[in-house]
C-alpha cells in the first residue's frame, strides 16, 4: 500500500507516470468515468478549504466513486479529543482512500502509520501539499513543454508557503532548474529547504527582495498568498500581506511565454487585470487539479488505466 | 578524592561532560535497571579537568547507549570483562532519536497528539529533523537539563 504524504514519496519516474495519466484523463475524461465504481473517498478536512476538498470530491465523482467526510475540525471527533491515529483506524473501515488536511504539520504522516487504506496529504500546516505540487508540475509541463532547465521564481510567503516547499523539492530532481526566491526577510524559504535540498543538489538559487527586477529573468513565476492562518501575531500579518503584488504593468517586464502560477486562493497579490493575460495559468491549475487528483486516486488504489491496461504505481 | 570499586563485568561511561551525568543516568533509565550503578560527578580528568562518570556492573547493556553519541560527543564507553578493559568505543550519533528530545515546533502534530513518539532523523546535512514537521534540533543548542526539551522515560 502506498501513501502520498510528501511529494518525494513518488520517485521521479512515478511522478512522471502520474502526470502522464493526468494528461490522458484530461484528453478524454469519459474513458475514466467508471473506473472508480464502488470506491469511496473520505475527505477529512480539519481546517477550511474550498478548492482542495471540492477538487478531491469532484475527482472521485468523476471516476464513478463516492465521497464522505467532514469539513472543519468542529465537525469531527477531534473536538472530543480523538487522536489522529484513532481517526485513521476508524475511517479506514469506512473508505477505500483518505484525503486529509490538517493545520498541524505531520498529521497525515501520523495517520498513514495507522490507516489501512492509502492516505493523501491534502495539506498539513505550512509543511507539504503534494497533490498541489503535482498539479503545479502538470501545469508547468503543459505551458513550457518540459520540467527541466527552467528558471522559476517563487514570490511572496516562502516561509509558510507549503506549495513552494513541495514544488522546490520536486523540481530539484530535474536537471538544470534554477530558482529565484522573492520575499521579504521575514518570509524567506526555511533553512531546512536550503540545507537539505538546495545545497546537496547543487541547485542554483538566489534569494532576492525585488519582484520587478527579477521578473525578466524568469521562465515561470509562482505567486503565493501571505496566509493569515500561519501567523500567531496579526500585526505581522497586516504588515506583510501586501508586500508583493503582481500587476499587468509588472507583467509587461516578463517574457511573453512566462506562465504565472498561483495555488489560490488569492487575496490581492495578483490584480484582476492580470487574469485576462494569456500568461495567467492559475485557473488552468484549478482545472488540472481535478484530472491530476483523478490520476492520483487511480494510482494509489491500483486501478489500471483502461487505455494502457497498466497500473501506474507498484503498490 | 572519592574512590569507587572497580567493576568486574560491565560498562564505564567515561568522560561525560561535568554536570551531564545525572541527566544521562535518567535518560538511560538506570534507576530502574536493577544493576549496581555508580555515578561520580565532577571527578578529576587529565583530559578535561573535570568530568562525570557512570559505572554499571553487570552483563545487561542499557538499551539506549546509542543516544550518547548525540548527547555528549566527549563520552568514551569502556567495556569491562573479567576485570580488564575489553574495548573502548566513542559512540557515534545515531541515525534516529526516538523519544529523546521533544519537537519544539508548536505547529507540529506532536504538540497535540497523545502518545505520539517524538522521532528525529539525521538529514543528509547531518542535522536532526523531526520526521513530522522537519523542525531542526540544533545539536548542543539546548540545555540537557531543560525538561521541556528532553524526554525522560
Amino acid at each position: 500500500m502506498r501513501h502520498l504524504i510528501d511529494p518525494l514519496d513518488f520517485t521521479k519516474e512515478e511522478t512522471l507516470w502520474v502526470l502522464d495519466l493526468a494528461d490522458r484523463i484530461k484528453a478524454d475524461p469519459s474513458i475514466y468515468s467508471h473506473v472508480g465504481d464502488g470506491k469511496k473517498l473520505a475527505t477529512l478536512f480539519y481546517e477550511p478549504s474550498t478548492r482542495t476538498r471540492l477538487s478531491f470530491e469532484s475527482a472521485m465523482l468523476s471516476l464513478g466513486g463516492q465521497t464522505l467526510g467532514f469539513a472543519g475540525a468542529n465537525q469531527s471527533s477531534a473536538t472530543k479529543g480523538e487522536t489522529i491515529a484513532d481517526t485513521a483506524r476508524v475511517v479506514s473501515c469506512y473508505a477505500d482512500i483518505i484525503a486529509m488536511r490538517h493545520p498541524k504539520e505531520g498529521a497525515p504522516l501520523r495517520a498513514s502509520m495507522y490507516a489501512k487504506v492509502p492516505i493523501i496529504n491534502a495539506g498539513d500546516g505550512g509543511h507539504n501539499h503534494p497533490s498541489q505540487t503535482l498539479i503545479d508540475m502538470m501545469t508547468i509541463r503543459q505551458r513550457k513543454g518540459r520540467l527541466d532547465h527552467l528558471t522559476i521564481g517563487f514570490c511572496g510567503d516562502l516561509k509558510f508557503g507549503r506549495t513552494v516547499h513541495s514544488l522546490v523539492n520536486s523540481l530539484v530532481r530535474f536537471p538544470g532548474n534554477a530558482f529565484y526566491f522573492i520575499s521579504p526577510d521575514e518570509l524567506r524559504v526555511p533553512e531546512y529547504l536550503v540545507e537539505d535540498t538546495l545545497k546537496p543538489s547543487n541547485t542554483t538559487y538566489h534569494e532576492v527582495t525585488d519582484l520587478e527586477e527579477t521578473i525578466p529573468k524568469l521562465d515561470v513565476l509562482y505567486m503565493t498568498r501571505v496566509q493569515k492562518e500561519r501567523f500567531f501575531n496579526e500585526e505581522d500579518y497586516i504588515r506583510l500581506k501586501g508586500t508583493y503584488i503582481l500587476t499587468a504593468d509588472k507583467l509587461k517586464l516578463a517574457a511573453p511565454d512566462m506562465p504565472v502560477l498561483h495555488p489560490l486562493p488569492r487575496v490581492d497579490e495578483i490584480t484582476l487585470d492580470v487574469d485576462d493575460d494569456s500568461r495567467a495559468a492559475y485557473f488552468d491549475q484549478v482545472q488540472n487539479g481535478v484530472y491530476l487528483r483523478m490520476a492520483l486516486i487511480m494510482s494509489l488504489l491500483g486501478i489500471p488505466d483502461p487505455q494502457t491496461k497498466e497500473e501506474i504505481l507498484s503498490c | 578524592m572519592l574512590k569507587v570499586e572497580s567493576i568486574q563485568n560491565g560498562i564505564v561511561i567515561d568522560h561525560i561532560t561535568a554536570g551531564k551525568g545525572m541527566e544521562i543516568y535518567h535518560l538511560l533509565d538506570l534507576e530502574a535497571s536493577g544493576q549496581s550503578v555508580a555515578l561520580l560527578q565532577n571527578a578529576k580528568s587529565r583530559k578535561y579537568g573535570t568530568k562525570d562518570l557512570i559505572k554499571i556492573e553487570g552483563t545487561t547493556i542499557p538499551s539506549r547507549l546509542d543516544i550518547l553519541g548525540y548527547l555528549d560527543d566527549k563520552i568514551t564507553l569502556i567495556y569491562i570483562q573479567n576485570g580488564t578493559v575489553d574495548k573502548k568505543v566513542h559512540p557515534v550519533p545515531p541515525k534516529e532519536l526516538k523519544n529523546v528530545i521533544r519537537c519544539q515546533n508548536p505547529r507540529c502534530i506532536t504538540s497535540i497528539e497523545t502518545d505520539c513518539d517524538h522521532i528525529f532523523r539525521m538529514s543528509s546535512s547531518g542535522k536532526y529533523r523531526c520526521i513530522y514537521c522537519n523542525q531542526e534540533i540544533h545539536m548542543k543548542s539546548h540545555s540537557h537539563s531543560d525538561k521541556s526539551v528532553m524526554i525522560r522515560r
